[in-house]
């Protein structure tokens, strides 16, 4: 089949206004629009610039709108989204060229939360043993790959991009709710302040968005529940 | 989960990462390493960092072939330019394919799928590893069923006389073939799985089908095809991650490797599922060590006068080509003839089709000019660069392959099917001359507990 592929184009060194070019090419349902992307790079257009490494939903470079919606394009079918499809880069995000935004104040939200494992007692000589249920309690929250999908779907974000976002809370989720960290009241103050929980209005854009279908809002929930309550259970 | 906690911990502790910053070139002084170059994606600068000490940890360079599980930045960077720079390059032939990849996309289908009872089964619905692996059967290591596959798919046994057999993790298959082998639960009981434990126990699998294939492998059998996975070759190091310069084992000082870029050899000529984190994470933890320790002694090698200038020639040489040909053509060509003629199954005649063809496109490939002239993320000059280091190591891998005229791990040739251990009980270093030649030289393996052995299954 033929499908048409309408990109958002901007060079800095060029262009003084973004604008929109369509590609024409053969294509067949089971390509992703990854694949279309590279087809057109390689045959029709070298100047089309984009990131993407592992290309089965794994790293998390290639985060894209999609006809409107947030998705991995390594993740996303021509079966999923029809012969015309227009490609944009994620919002609330600098455009630096195409599809490529500056990733900075998203890493830097994660930052912010303390994304690292935090327990101060001198390492036990094996692995610190976790009962499998205890584990089950952040299990979602581990798989987050920090594509920006959420982030870049939610109002409050596009608002301030000094709002720590959904996916700050993810990885904040997984610390707090991992009975062998030591850190989640410190984590639980960080996402309380006056760019946290508070300014989600549970939109639930980011869960929609999530290719790792990780129940964001959910997650979310849990962290304002702990912050009402006092309590992690 | 090791990414992302090597990731945190390296944040917790301050480490300063230089993002989108490619190297393009190691810099030697006086035989020892003295930084590298490095050319920043965000604007196409060239920068130098001077280190007393350099690791290299770039991943592997599964990306020459067709069919792979490797991600688009497996483009074998780390070898590719240690080998420019004079170092040999140690076991190139021996290359991983694993063998349950998606059909067509090669994406990686984890041996636990096998672990938890799935078979591979014929067009004819046939269980056909029983003829190839009597006793371990869907259990056999990559190498074999990898080959198994392919000889199916060869002789016209494939799904629909295509390139692909069927991986069948249906509860109801499972349970018949646990049953037919006799599978025990560890307290004795028949072995048994459902569609939930399925589901419980590979989450991603059945999310990849049902991506990628619009398969639920919880009903329907997944269509696969082998898939290049693992480099056992790449830059030589010793046990401390120390990089070495010649087949005496000369440490070169500054100096390190680690992961799948590198060659320490734990995994021999064929690598065992699971080990390759293994490997990662105790030698890179050394070559950090033993560099720390490095750095502590020693002195700042000298820059030479313009460091940048033979990685700014490189550049220079692709933005002014004249144009003729197109670096995704050639791309595709070498994919093709590594896939068919370097892949699973390799003959002396198909390796020289293949090591012509791979000169020929490195011919090609001097015409190829980016028709992006910007330095703002300038991905097409990039991946031009990137397919430089591509064609460089598949013309290695298919020259170290040539001259090994035996079969071991993961180098299989129709011509020389058996294991020669008299002759060919060696680990092989490839040198590329400036003149473009080849040069290739042998070094013994070390062999301390266990004495190689035939294998059988
Ligand atoms: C799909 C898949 C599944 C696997 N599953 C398993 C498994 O279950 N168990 C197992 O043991 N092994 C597995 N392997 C193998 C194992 O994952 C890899 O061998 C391992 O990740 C390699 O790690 P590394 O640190 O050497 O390199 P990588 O993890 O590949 O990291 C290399 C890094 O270097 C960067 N880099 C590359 N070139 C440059 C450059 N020029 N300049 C700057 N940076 C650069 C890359 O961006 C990347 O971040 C799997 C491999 C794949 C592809
Ligand atoms: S639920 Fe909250 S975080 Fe998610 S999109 Fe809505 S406002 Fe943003
Ligand atoms: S939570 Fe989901 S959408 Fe958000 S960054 Fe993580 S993986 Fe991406
Ligand atoms: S390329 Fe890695 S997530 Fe799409």
């Amino acid at each position: 089949m033929e499908v048409t592929i309408k990109v958002f184009r901007y060079n800095p060194e060029k262009d003084k206004k973004p604008s929109y070019k369509a590609y024409k090419l053969e294509a067949v349902e089971t390509d992703r629009v990854l694949d279309l992307l590279e087809k057109v790079k390689g045959y029709q257009d070298g100047t089309l610039s984009f990131r993407r490494s592992c290309a089965h939903g794994i790293c998390g470079s290639d985060a894209m709108r999609i006809n409107g919606m947030n998705r991995l394009a390594c993740k996303t079918l021509v079966r999923d989204v029809g012969a015309k499809i227009t490609v944009e880069p994620i919002l609330g995000l600098r455009v630096i060229k195409d599809l490529i935004v500056d990733m900075k104040p998203f890493f830097d939200n994660y930052k912010k939360v303390m994304p690292w494992f935090i327990n101060n007692d001198p390492a036990p000589e094996k692995e610190r043993y976790q009962s499998p249920e205890a584990r089950l309690r952040y299990d979602d929250t581990t798989k987050c790959i920090l594509c920006a999908c959420c982030t870049t779907s939610c109002p409050s974000f596009w608002g301030s991009d000094e709002y720590l976002g959904p996916a700050a809370f993810v990885s904040a989720h997984r610390f707090i709710f991992d009975d062998r960290d030591q850190a989640a009241g410190e984590r639980l103050e960080i996402v309380n302040e006056v760019m946290g929980v508070s300014r989600c209005h549970t939109v639930f854009n980011c869960t929609m968005a999530c290719p790792r279908e990780i129940q964001i809002t959910k997650a979310i929930g849990e962290l304002k529940s702990a912050l009402m309550t006092g309590k992690l259970d | 989960m090791i990414l992302q906690t090597l990731y945190q911990q390296c944040l917790k502790n301050n480490v300063t990462f230089y993002d989108e910053f490619q190297v393009v070139d190691l810099l030697m002084v006086n035989g020892a390493a003295a930084g590298v170059v490095a050319i920043e994606l965000a604007t196409g600068e060239l920068h130098v960092f001077h280190a007393k000490a350099v690791i290299f940890a770039t991943g592997g360079h599964g990306r020459i072939w067709e069919i792979t599980s490797n991600a688009y930045a497996f483009t074998g960077d780390g070898p590719a330019v240690v080998m420019r720079r004079g170092l040999p390059l140690e076991d190139m032939e021996f290359f991983q394919f694993h063998p349950t990849g998606i059909y067509k996309l090669g994406i990686l289908i984890t041996e636990g799928v096998r672990g938890e009872g799935g078979v591979l089964l014929n067009g004819k619905g046939e269980r056909f590893m029983e003829k190839y692996a009597p006793k371990v059967k869907d259990l056999a290591s990559r190498d074999v069923t990898s080959r198994a596959i392919y000889m199916e798919i060869r002789d016209g046994n494939g799904v629909n006389g295509q390139n692909y057999v069927y991986l069948d993790v249906r509860p109801e298959s499972v349970n018949k073939y646990a049953a037919i082998d006799g599978r025990k639960n560890l307290d004795g009981t028949p072995y048994t799985v459902t569609g939930e434990q399925i589901l419980a126990k590979l989450p991603d699998i059945v999310d990849f089908c049902r991506v990628y294939l619009g398969v639920d492998p919880i009903t329907q059998p997944m269509p696969i095809q082998p898939t290049a996975h693992y480099a056992m070759g790449g830059i030589p190091t010793n046990k401390y991650g120390e990089v070495i310069a010649d087949e005496k084992n000369t440490a070169v000082p500054g100096l390190y490797a680690a992961g799948e870029c590198a060659c320490v050899s734990v995994h021999g000529a064929n690598r065992l599922g699971t080990n390759s984190l293994l490997d990662l994470v105790v030698f890179g933890k050394h070559a950090g060590l033993r560099a720390a320790e490095f750095v502590k002694e020693a002195a700042f090698q000298p820059l030479p006068a313009d460091p940048a200038e033979f990685a700014r020639a490189r550049f220079d040489r692709i933005r002014t080509a004249d144009g003729k040909e197109n670096a995704f053509d050639i791309a595709v060509t070498m994919k093709k003839v590594m896939f068919d003629d370097m892949g699973i199954f390799r003959s002396g005649k198909g390796m020289e089709n293949a090591l012509k063809v791979v000169r020929e496109l490195q011919d090609r490939y001097k015409h190829v000019r980016p028709t992006d002239t910007g330095e703002v993320f300038n991905m097409e000059l990039m991946n031009i660069w990137e397919l430089g280091n591509l064609l460089d190591l598949a013309e290695v891998t298919t020259v170290s392959a040539l001259a090994r005229t035996e079969s071991r791990g993961g180098h299989s040739r129709e011509d020389y099917p058996d294991r020669d251990d008299k002759n060919w009980l060696k680990h092989s270093l490839a040198w590329a001359h400036e003149d473009g030649k080849i040069e290739l030289k042998y070094k013994p393996v070390g062999i301390t507990r266990f004495e190689p052995k035939v294998r059988t299954y």
